[in-house]
Formats: C-alpha cells, structure tokens, sequence
C-alpha cells in the first residue's frame, strides 16, 4: 500500500502496532485541516509490525503526549520532501492536562480549574502520580 | 518559607529537632509561654475534627499567639463555591500561619500555590496527616525513650488508615525497626507502602490476622479504627468495624513494658477497661501532640 510522501511536516514512526488511534486522540489529530494519514499494521524488522501517522503541515506536537503514551516512536521532521531531524521521545518529569486524576478524592475532582498534574515517580517502572493526591496513573 | 505537607517534607535530623523542642516545652513550658505574641494561627477545618482543631489552637495560645478561623466548609466561602487557592490567599493576608482540614486529598498542595505564608497539613482526606505522625514519634520517643530497635504492631485499618501509612514511611528511616501488620485480609496494608516502603528498605514485617499471635514480641501496639467515612460501600464498613477489640485478656502475653497508642478516637477497638492499665499511652499522646504542634509553629515561624 502506497501513501504519498510529505513534503513538509512529521511522520511519526515505530508506533506500536495498534497505538496509533490513542495517539491521534491525544493529539487532537482529527482537529487539522491538513492531509493526516494513519497507517496500520506496517511491516516491520524491529517488532513485526508498527503503526506509522503522517502529518502534512508544521503544527505544535505535544511531545510530552507521545513521551507519555509511546516513548520509543520516533519523529522525523520533513522539510521540502527531506528528513531534516529525528526526534527521539523520553518519558516526561511532569504530565500537564494529558491525563486527569481518577481518584473521587482527589481535590482535582472538585476543583475543575485546576491543572491536572501528574509527576514522573518511578522512571524504570513508568509510574505516574498526581501531584495533589499521589494516586497512581493508570498505565496507558 | 516552609510549609508541612507531608511527614518526608523533613529530614530525620529536623523530626529530632522538633521532637527535641518539643521535649524542651514540657519541661520548659514557661520558657515558651510569649514566644508567638502578636503571632496569628487560622485554623481553616473544612471538615469538622475537634482534637487536631483544638491541639492546634491550644499550642498556639500556649505560645502566647492568637488563633482564628472555621471549623466547617458550611461557615466558610466554600459554602459560596469559593475555591481552596482563593480562600487561602484571603486568609495569608490575615494570618502569620495556617494549619488546614480538607476532606479533599491534595487540598493543602493547592493551598502551597498560593498562599503567602506556611501551611500545615492538618489532614487531607485519606491522604497525609503529618502532625498526627510527629505526635507518634514523640510519643514513641517519650514512652520507650528511643526511636531505634522496636518492634511495632500495626492493628485494624491498614488499608485506609494513612496515620498507619505516615507512621510506616516515618519509622522506617529509624534503625532496626520491625512490623507487625496485624488486619483482616480486606484491610491489609496496600501493596505500594509494603513495596516502595518497607521492601526497598530492607525492613521486617510479618503479617498476620491475629492480634495475639505476636502480641509478646511488640514493643508497640498500634490500635487504628476502622473509619466509616473512607468507605463506599456501608455493608464493607459493618461486617469490619468489630474485627479487633483489645482488652485486658489479649495483654496478658504482652510485655511490661508494652506501649499502646491510637490515633483516637476511638469507638470499641480498645476496651475501657485498658484505659487503667499504666501501657496504655493513647492519651498522654493527645497531650504529646499539642507539645509537637507547639515546637512546629515555633519552626515554621523560624521563631527560636
């Protein structure tokens, strides 16, 4: 299957295979106007199979959201049909409104304007907790 | 400026400090009576709790300071929807310093953000009661005149009971301490306290369902009540509620020189009847936590 390249903008790559919907998500992806294209189940060397999403115009990523949700993707920058970077993810210290606290006690739960705010506790075991209540995030 | 969120806020040296002061106040008192003179506490309780309201406020008038405030959500601006941030901004123009009761867990942390003078955690929800743990220490310090080498028994709530947490997480920075966890199996220590807490230091523990299968090697016993406001589900909270009762007949393989404190208050998980027993600590450790409050003020105020 053929997707044409981009000429200016991100292909975000090595997304786990099935992933690439709850980052669309999280991206607020379905907002753009420009060509954005999902691709699912490449074939991969690495791990089998990978989801790859190509975005077709310069925009803000949050990279703290595919830090969080995919950090071993990669995403190449595309300027006039070349790569001219490739940016490697690493888990965020701090979440900001990517996530909210589940937790009904949480003073967040009450407080609707405030920052849902999550800290990096434990990096080898990818725990999160909130800042107020220091409940654990639910894995992604 | 400082402010005391939770117990791990202050190092063990600065617990000793404190524990020091406060050893100083009880003997000393006098010494201490003008100390916070012209000084403000509000005592902001959007959640109603006489004793830790009251020990705070007894500490500061006994350091010769003022106190004002609310002692429920309903006599305050929250009532008018006023958020925690707001309401604590308002009260640091007024107050030198706040100690805070939020049914909400995380409450004082918005507090911090805002607030132009220190904060202390007076209870959050479920979360921390920091001045609760420093009243323990104290009294463990008082009673067995040390903090290092005991064997402490943890009886009743230890799933939800965050004085236990708070206690755990303090008394594991001191030497050789060990723990008894003493629950039914629905109320047992959660996993991240036994892994992140106890395993990553290295600490012993045993646990058990019986109160007196151990009750000869504890140096403390930690009585908790089963609280009904941290359940959901009523049923959970009566079929648990009786599950430990301590009386006369479960100290008798305990040693003399046993200490048994509680949080209070208590509802039937000590029976009367051990209130005469001379190893019942669990009201001279109301009155530690006034001495504690007291050498805390004095701290955060940085007043010598």
């Amino acid at each position: 299957m053929n997707i044409d390249s981009i000429t200016n903008g991100y292909v975000i790559d090595h997304i786990e295979a099935g992933k690439s919907m709850q980052i669309y998500e999280y991206l607020n992806l379905g907002d753009l106007d420009c060509s954005v294209a999902i691709i699912r189940n490449v074939k991969s060397k690495r791990t089998g199979k990978k989801d790859i999403i190509k975005i077709d115009e310069f925009i803000d990523i949050n990279m703290d959201v595919l830090g969080y949700l995919a950090p071993d993707i990669t995403v190449n920058v595309i300027k006039d049909g070349e790569i001219i970077e490739k940016k490697h993810m690493e888990l965020p210290e701090e979440l900001k409104n990517i996530i909210k606290c589940e937790n009904p006690r949480c003073i967040t739960s009450v407080e609707q304007d405030l920052d849902n705010i999550f800290k990096l506790t434990d990096r080898e075991n990818r725990v999160y907790r909130c800042k107020y209540c220091e409940s654990k995030a639910k894995n992604n | 400026m400082r402010h005391l969120m939770n117990i791990t806020d202050f190092s063990v040296e600065e617990i000793n400090e404190l524990i020091e002061v406060s050893k100083d106040i009880i003997n000393n008192g006098s010494k201490y009576s003008e100390k916070c003179k012209g000084k403000q506490l509000a005592t902001l309780f959007f959640e109603p709790s006489t004793r830790t309201r009251l020990s705070f406020e007894s500490a500061m008038l006994s350091l010769g300071g003022s106190v004002l405030g609310f002692s429920s959500a309903s006599s305050s601006s929250t009532a008018k929807g006023e958020s925690v941030g707001d309401t604590i901004q308002t009260v640091s123009c007024y107050a030198d310093i706040i100690a805070m009761r939020h049914p909400k867990e995380g409450a004082p942390e918005v507090a911090a953000q805002t607030t132009l003078v220190p904060i202390i955690n007076a209870g959050d929800g479920g979360h921390n009661h920091p001045t609760q743990t420093l009243t323990d220490l104290l009294t463990i310090s008082q009673e067995k005149g040390t903090l290092d080498n005991l064997t402490i028994g943890l009886c009743g709530d230890l799933k939800f009971g965050r004085t236990v947490h708070s206690l755990i997480t303090a008394m594991s920075r001191y030497k050789n301490v060990k723990f008894i966890l003493i629950s039914p199996v629905e109320l047992q220590l959660p996993d991240y306290i036994i892994k992140d807490v106890l395993e990553k230091n290295n600490i012993e523990y045993k646990v058990t369902q019986s109160m007196e299968e151990y009750m000869d090697e504890l140096d403390i016993l930690y009585m908790t009540r089963v609280q009904k406001e941290r359940f959901f589900n009523e049923a959970d909270y009566i079929r648990l509620k009786d599950y430990y009762i301590l009386d006369c007949n479960k100290l008798g393989k305990a040693k003399k020189d046993l200490c048994i404190m509680h949080p209070l208050p208590r509802v039937n998980e000590i029976a009367k009847e051990v209130d005469s027993d001379p190893r019942a600590a669990y009201f001279r450790q109301v009155k530690y936590g006034k001495y504690i409050r007291m050498a805390l003020i004095l701290k955060l105020l940085e007043i010598k």
